[in-house]
């Protein structure tokens, strides 16, 4: 019951921040918006017993990749959105079809009957989480911290400032 | 065991001829050019007697087959030879005669342009017309007859840049087509119930037939056959092509339009006797339609004043004799006036030739007049044709003439009023021949002095040469042979020809055998027959006489006393006109209308146009997608996404 | 005690929502919001089939979405930055010179 009632009431506030993240002009809203969702989100995971992976949304995603939108957002001034013409497929083909998609997985999956999910405990100790990283998954592991890297190297290079012509001379 | 003669070499060697001048000869003098083209053709003529020579020391029919040409399923036709009496008559007249209008055309065209390509073409029809005469199956005759209409069309043609020359050309070779049309057709039918073209199969097979009464195959045949005949020979309907082929070089017109190559339906029908000699209603419809063509021709021929177009008419007319004799059953009677027809109508399409050129280009008689003292040669030697041809005793016309006639009137085919409109157009051929006699040859010259030289009513460059001269020596020798032939060709006889011939013209048949047998005693004898074509001869020249010298004025008065009537006979009888409405008219607008702007234009061309302005319309459209904007692409993404989730879904749910 | 399809659904409409602001938005940072917001939905559902079938490699593998997740925004907002520089606005209507 109470697992219910947590459930809904994160949830609700999930979808409030996703619905407001598309109805606000400014950017800056928006991020703040996704940030709250990704605080519903954390504790959607605490109830499905994954505390690592809550406790790595809200270090991780909430706390560095949005601390990053935001500065890019503080960075660029990026303004209100203007009302431009855009265009019209999106609006045509992508929306419907966005309902579409929702409604048939919806209706999938309630006619599917689904067993409860307990409000569980991780199923072993953090520890076999690490276990799993370094021995069954570490290909993905270290593949993805060489990701990391380069997209590290790709971000300085191509967020560095350009030297302007009258620099280039001078530094010759 | 039969020895080989090489029958191939007597058509290969014109050909060979015809090559080496057609391809080399522009780079060659006159004197080379003539000098091949004589020689090929000399040696064809040579090689002609050689063999005539040889030809009581073989089986006849003589068969030599060169090589296999097709053999498909049951049929086949091979590059063969046949000889026998009536190809070895054809092969002396077409080589001989041919031989000495090449002589003659060396002095006649020294002065033209297209030298070599007239002597290459003149010695490819030999090719063709050789082919045509020796073949042994109707496939091989039918090539050497398509060959010898392309070569009248080269020839006809000559001058091309000149309109009506290259007009006629077109005719000859279109409504040629027409009668080679029917004889295909009569070619199918023989492939299909006897199984092959070869002439000894054909014949064998035939005689297995009996008579037809009515129509049956063997009819169909032969009127298919005389249509082709019509054509190449030019009879009622398809003689309009021969007239307007007098636009070409008089060497042609003699070679091709009154020795030779007209003769050909003649020879074919002759060879196809058996044919005939089964369908009777064949054969009477080859014997009214040469009989009308005979008098037709006749009548447009009295009121023509151009020299070449007369005699062009009077081929015609002649032609029809031979189809007349054909279509009685005397079919060795048209061949024999085939032959005395050459000499003497290749004989006097020569000397007009000489007298054209005598006077300086011009045509038309008219204009003429006085020239038997100015150029005597050609004088006497024409006077001996138009006797000839006017069937006058001894000479070679009255023999063939007479005979037809005599023919006509007893064969169990015939009918006394073939024999009837036989002697009228015998009278009327006699008056336009003497006509023209009087009104070239006697009188007052009544031509402007001509100026230039040049020949056959072109305009030249005028230069002064004011009198009328006789014709170079190497022009004369033909005319001088061909005269004495003319005089001679007769004296062989109807009746010894015939016997000649008969081994090849009265095989089988069973009724002439039936009507040598029971032949009664014809109630009039031969001598009164023949007494009276020589009266109408005499008419006609008396006639002649009376009107073009006697009393020159009256042929104006009657014309223009008969004067709708002469109206239409000077216009032929307005048969082109009509041609021109009934057929041409249709035919190009047909073609204009209907296939080219209808189909090809807007059938076919707009398909392909259209189909290029679809592709284009529909890249068009597809062009938008790529817009640039990213939230169009991610639209596109998002469509194409829920379409598979659906799909997966549907294929789940099923 | 609540379904598992109840915790799918909330991803759904996470993932919907995302593709939605995908899809209007002019802003191309919050474009890029959007997709982080996907992101997130998907992660919901691999830790909850993660609970469901108890099996740890559900949420080893949000792990590594979050790491890349995390690469990608690096890069793309420089990219973003880049863009920035050169065209002076953040209008991704305005950039469209691949257009045909």
């Amino acid at each position: 019951m109470l697992h219910l009632i947590i459930f809904s009431v994160f949830g609700i506030i999930c979808v409030a921040g996703a619905v407001n993240l598309l109805v606000q002009r400014h950017p800056i809203n928006s991020a703040l918006s996704l940030v709250v969702v990704m605080g519903s989100l954390a504790v959607e995971f605490l109830l499905l017993g994954a505390e690592f992976v809550a406790a790595v949304q809200v270090i991780v995603y909430a706390g560095a990749v949005m601390v990053l939108f935001v500065f890019v957002i503080m960075l660029l001034n990026a303004g209100e959105e203007e009302r431009t013409r855009g265009s019209q497929v999106a609006l045509l083909f992508g929306i419907p079809g966005v309902l579409i998609g929702s409604l048939l997985i919806a209706w999938v999956l309630v006619q599917s009957g689904t067993r409860s999910v307990a409000v569980g405990a991780l199923p072993g100790p953090p520890k076999t989480i690490g276990w799993l990283l370094f021995h069954d998954y570490l290909l993905p592991f270290e593949v993805t911290s060489v990701l990391v890297l380069i997209a590290i190297m790709g971000a300085v290079v191509l967020a560095s400032p350009q030297e302007s012509a009258q620099e280039k001379r001078r530094h010759g | 065991m039969t020895p080989n003669l090489h029958l191939c070499l007597i058509p290969l060697l014109p050909l060979a001829g015809a090559a080496i001048n057609g391809l080399l000869g522009k780079r060659f003098s006159r004197q080379t050019v003539s000098a091949i083209a004589l020689g090929f053709c000399g040696a064809a003529f040579a090689m002609a007697v050689w063999v005539a020579a040889q030809f009581s020391a073989l089986n006849i029919p003589h068969v030599e087959t060169l090589a296999t040409w097709i053999r498909a399923g049951g049929f086949q036709a091979d590059f063969a030879f046949y000889l026998d009496q009536l190809s070895l008559v054809m092969l002396l007249v077409v080589t001989g005669v041919g031989f000495l209008i090449h002589i003659y055309s060396v002095g006649y065209m020294w002065e033209e342009g297209g030298f070599y390509r007239f002597f290459a073409y003149l010695n490819l029809f030999m090719f063709f017309m050789l082919t045509l005469v020796l073949a042994s199956n109707y496939l091989l005759m039918f090539i050497g007859w398509e060959g010898v209409g392309l070569a009248s069309y080269l020839l006809i043609g000559f001058w091309f840049t000149k309109d009506s020359a290259a007009a006629a050309g077109k005719k000859a070779f279109i409504v040629n087509r027409i009668g080679d049309f029917g004889f295909l057709i009569a070619l199918f039918l023989m492939i299909q119930h006897f199984g092959s073209l070869n002439f000894g199969q054909v014949f064998l097979n035939v005689a297995q037939r009996g008579v037809e009464s009515g129509t049956g195959l063997l009819t169909s045949i032969g009127l298919l056959l005389m249509v082709g005949a019509a054509g190449k020979s030019a009879q009622l309907p398809l003689y309009v092509w021969l007239p307007d082929a007098m636009e070409g070089p008089t060497p042609v017109s003699a070679l091709i339009h009154a020795a030779t190559m007209v003769t050909a339906g003649v020879y074919m029908v002759s060879r196809s006797h058996a044919i005939f000699e089964r369908a009777p209603l064949a054969m009477m419809v080859v014997a009214i339609v040469g009989t009308l063509t005979a008098l037709f021709a006749a009548t447009i021929g009295v009121c023509q004043t151009d020299i070449k177009k007369v005699l062009a008419y009077s081929t015609i007319s002649q032609l029809g004799y031979m189809f007349m004799a054909c279509g009685v059953g005397a079919f060795s009677m048209g061949i024999f006036h085939l032959m005395t027809h050459a000499f003497f109508k290749g004989l006097l399409f020569l000397a007009a030739g000489s007298v054209i050129h005598a006077v300086g280009g011009e045509q038309d008689m008219r204009k003429m007049g006085g020239l038997r003292t100015k150029i005597p040669w050609t004088f006497w030697t024409m006077t001996a044709a138009t006797f000839a041809i006017a069937g006058f005793p001894p000479f070679a016309g009255f023999f063939s003439k007479d005979a037809i006639l005599f023919q006509a009137f007893t064969s169990p085919y015939g009918s006394w009023v073939y024999w009837a409109i036989g002697v009228f157009t015998a009278f009327l051929t006699s008056f336009y021949m003497f006509r023209q006699w009087f009104l070239t040859f006697f009188g007052e010259y009544r031509g402007e002095e001509h100026s230039n030289h040049a020949d056959d009513a072109r305009t030249g460059v005028p230069a002064p040469h004011k009198h009328i001269h006789e014709s170079p020596t190497v022009m004369l020798v033909p005319l001088v042979i061909l005269a004495v032939l003319s005089v001679c060709g007769g004296w062989v006889g109807s009746v010894r020809f015939d016997n000649f011939l008969s081994p090849a013209l009265h095989s089988g048949s069973p009724v002439m055998e039936n009507a040598a047998a029971t032949r009664e005693e014809p109630g009039v004898s031969e001598g009164l027959l023949t007494s009276i074509s020589i009266v109408a001869a005499f008419g006609g020249l008396g006639l002649a006489w009376f009107l073009y010298q006697r009393r020159p004025e009256l042929p104006q008065k009657i014309a223009r006393a008969l004067n709708g009537f002469y109206e239409a006979v000077l216009h032929k009888y307005y048969v082109d006109e009509l041609y021109a409405i009934l057929f041409v008219k249709p035919l190009i607008d047909g073609s204009t209308k209907l296939l080219w702007q209808g189909i090809d234009r807007d059938v076919i061309d707009a398909t392909l146009d259209n189909s290029a302005d679809g592709a284009q319309h529909v890249s068009d459209a597809a062009r938008h997608m790529q817009s640039g904007n990213i939230r169009s692409y991610a639209g596109w993404v998002a469509a194409g996404a829920a379409a598979v989730i659906a799909y997966m879904v549907w294929v789940g749910a099923r | 005690m609540v379904p598992l399809s109840y915790y799918l659904v909330l991803g759904g409409i996470l993932f919907a929502c995302g593709v939605t602001g995908f899809l209007i938005k002019r802003n191309i940072i919050t474009i890029f919001m959007s997709i982080e917001l996907m992101l997130n939905g998907v992660n919901l559902s691999f830790v909850a089939f993660a609970a469901e079938w108890h099996a740890l490699s559900g949420q080893v593998f949000v792990f590594f979405v979050m790491v890349v997740a995390a690469a990608e925004a690096a890069v793309g907002l420089a990219v973003i930055i880049a863009v920035f520089r050169t065209r002076e606005t953040l209008n991704v209507d305005q950039v469209n010179l691949l257009k045909l």
